[in-house]
């Protein structure tokens, strides 16, 4: 079973997670269009990079634009989950150890200690989102089945990996788990709404060349959205 | 399938036509029919199909019901944080319904997304601002505007709006003899004050071509006026065009894209007739955004600009008070605490906050900021048609009261608003909440200053 998942299926997540965000990232630029979206891309090429760039740039950094600073509680658990997910996955020895074995690269690594505690800061934030999605009546009245389902795929891994490593319950089939529960995360990203992982940078683009082109960069504000 | 006399999925093309509609009391014939009306579910997912490209289809699927964008919406304030003016639950329960359910919906469905559209979002777009992913669903509520017009799911004021447009190519039933009739006399009330001031009517190669609201040709000619005794004193070489003088667009508020196109077109070609330098409008945001920002892309200009560099007149009033073209009486400065109205077509949606600041600069000595300001300004309360629509008027003066607190925490008295749809909503807010605030547009505030020189000024033997 270990060499199933570490195998074939390590291998098909990952190929469709890659081919998924080149075809998805395909798809949107091929359906963007100067005169539906009314921003002429093409010929303000410079302007519309540029407000792209400070779009997505200001929106990566904790407290960098007003959304953010007007939610400072939220934007904590945003960026406590997506940094800590995100470093854990990357980083973690044991990740890398398995590139290694597979396919003979590794990246710089974090302590293992360190990666227990993103996978527990991972496991609060969704914990919050959660709280968030059940306490407050304007998240709530938007909140969906759907919106648990995508949270509890993220997060399955992290709780599968905890598991795991803590040794809490069987090792072996908390490690398939945590293995099987990765590659559904890997498979879900390019068709759900954790698309964002890519969509999130190109939609930003998109409003950034907007506000950069025009909606005030010809005028000369440096608006960061 | 059925469609009613006055509510239906025609355009309004004719006088006639036009006259049936607006001779329905405060349209409650229209309305009645519009129980009735059915959806051409077909053509509504075929348009869709067609015009839901990636940028829309992505905010619709990303959106991660997040909740941010709910306190960046006034009217989700204004409205005691009710959860369903929660933007993105405004956007999902309609477009995202539509789509999700391939355009099969029914007469109320429509009827609620056209409540929607019309009275809890004005396309103010501050949401957008305020939404991680970028989804501005001000954008995504003028693409339902288009869906609910095309199947004639559109406020009965907005439809009249649309067909004025259609058939007189202005907001309001002015023809081009009613217009040039009306410049000639405000021209000769002009002479009557001063000398050696005129309005050229289709002068070519002007350095300005004028254009502005028709609501000033209909109602306020004193404006017309006044652009012009501001022209003439900063010595401007400028012309009004007998036809393509309208720079407003209820169309567009009417989701009405056909009639959006040929209405800028016939501003472009007065452009291309007169070949002006420049086009300046007046003190209006939504006419800046339909003729300026956006007209260019209906009438399929790939540069995404208008024929000849178009400025807004808060543009040209900074610039002529800068160079000096137009002098100022430092004296006349306003003296009391004045507080400036941001216009969301304009600023938001292009750019001007900052210039509108250096134009107070010039007149004002005690000028207060609303919070939030500038791109971060709430919308006015009446934008996007909201004033125009008997049917949603309660909604309308509930949305004030954002505007109204913004205001009355300046303590200022006075506010400048250099837009006929914020002046409107702020003369609306005074009296339905009974304040003692006064507002204007500028026109009136630098003709009170200006310094007047000799040569415009009237010997004793003109005035005789």
């Amino acid at each position: 079973m270990y060499e199933l998942v570490t195998g074939p299926l390590a291998w098909l997540a990952f190929g469709i997670f890659f081919i998924g965000l080149v075809v998805r990232t395909i798809w949107y630029f091929r359906g963007l269009h100067w005169q539906a979206d009314r921003v002429a891309y093409r010929a303000n090429l410079y302007l519309g990079i540029k407000g792209a760039i400070r779009s997505i740039f200001f929106w990566l950094i904790p407290f960098g634009t007003r959304g953010w600073k007007t939610h400072p509680v939220f934007t904590v658990i945003t960026f406590t989950f997506h940094i800590s997910l995100l470093t854990s996955v990357i980083f973690l020895p044991a990740h890398n150890f398995i590139l290694k074995q597979k396919w003979g690269i590794s990246l710089f690594t974090i302590p293992e200690a360190a990666g227990d505690i993103l996978t527990v800061f991972v496991m609060f934030a969704a914990l919050m989102f959660i709280v968030r999605r059940l306490v407050l009546p304007e998240v709530r009245i938007i909140t969906t089945a759907y919106d648990y389902l995508i949270l509890a795929i993220a997060v399955a891994p992290f709780i599968t990996g905890f598991i795991a490593y803590h040794q809490i319950f069987e090792y072996k089939i908390w490690l398939i788990l945590h293995i099987l529960s990765g590659e559904i995360m890997l498979v879900a990203i390019p068709f759900t709404k954790l698309s964002h992982f890519i969509l999130f940078f190109l939609s930003r683009m998109q409003l950034g060349m907007d506000y950069g082109i025009k909606r005030g960069g010809m005028k000369g504000t440096r608006m960061s959205w | 399938m059925a469609e009613g006399t006055l509510c239906n999925r025609k355009t309004i093309d004719t006088k006639e036509d036009l006259k049936a509609l607006m001779a329905d009391n405060g349209g409650k014939l229209y309305y009645k029919e519009m129980e009735e009306l059915d959806v051409d579910q077909e053509k509504l997912w075929a348009t869709i199909q067609g015009s839901l490209k990636s940028r829309l289809k992505t905010w619709l699927e990303i959106c991660a019901h997040c909740g941010m964008c709910a306190d960046s919406c006034f009217l989700y304030t204004a409205n005691d944080k009710d959860p369903t003016q929660v933007p993105s639950y405004k956007i999902h329960s309609t477009l995202g319904a539509m789509v999700k359910r391939k355009g099969k919906v029914d007469n109320e469905f429509m009827r609620m997304t056209m409540d929607t559209a019309w009275s809890k979002c004005t396309c103010c777009t501050r949401c957008g601002v305020y939404c991680p992913m970028g989804i501005d669903m001000g954008v995504m509520f003028g693409y339902v505007r288009g869906l609910c017009f095309s199947q004639g799911f559109v406020p009965w004021e907005m439809k009249i709006g649309s067909g004025m447009h259609r058939v007189y190519k202005a907001q309001m039933d002015v023809t081009t003899e009613d217009w040039v009739d009306t410049v000639e006399f405000e021209a000769e009330g002009i002479d009557d004050e001063y000398k050696n001031m005129s309005i050229p009517v289709d002068k070519e190669n002007a350095d300005i071509m004028y254009t502005l609201n028709a609501r000033e040709a209909k109602h306020y000619p004193e404006d017309i006026t006044e652009a012009a005794i501001l022209f003439n004193l900063a010595g401007e070489n400028w012309t009004v065009p007998s036809e393509g003088w309208e720079q407003t667009s209820l169309s567009m508020f009417a989701g009405d894209w056909a009639s959006c196109k040929a209405q800028v077109e016939n501003v472009y070609s007065a452009m291309e007739r007169l070949k002006p330098k420049r086009m300046i409008g007046t003190e209006c945001g939504h006419a800046h955004r339909a003729t300026v920002i956006e007209g260019p892309y209906w009438a399929g200009y790939e540069s995404g600009q208008p024929p000849v560099e178009s400025i807004h007149y808060v543009e040209w009033v900074a610039e002529v008070l800068r160079t000096g073209k137009l002098k100022l009486d430092p004296s006349k400065k306003i003296k009391e605490p004045v507080t400036l109205q941001d216009s969301c077509n304009y600023v938001r949606n292009g750019g001007l906050g900052e210039i509108t600041r250096e134009i107070m600069s010039y007149i004002a000595e005690d000028f207060r900021e609303m919070t939030p300001k500038g791109q971060h300004n709430y919308c006015c309360g009446g934008g996007g048609g909201f004033n125009g629509i008997g049917k949603y008027h309660h909604e309308r003066n509930i949305g004030l009261k954002i505007k109204m607190d913004q205001i009355l925490a300046t303590d200022c008295k006075l506010v400048i608003s250099p837009c006929h749809n914020c002046w409107d909503a702020i003369r609306d807010m005074a009296k339905v909440y009974s304040l003692d605030i006064k507002w204007s547009f500028l026109k009136p505030i630098l003709l009170d200053m200006a310094i007047i020189p000799d040569k415009f000024k009237l010997d004793d033997e003109d005035e005789d």
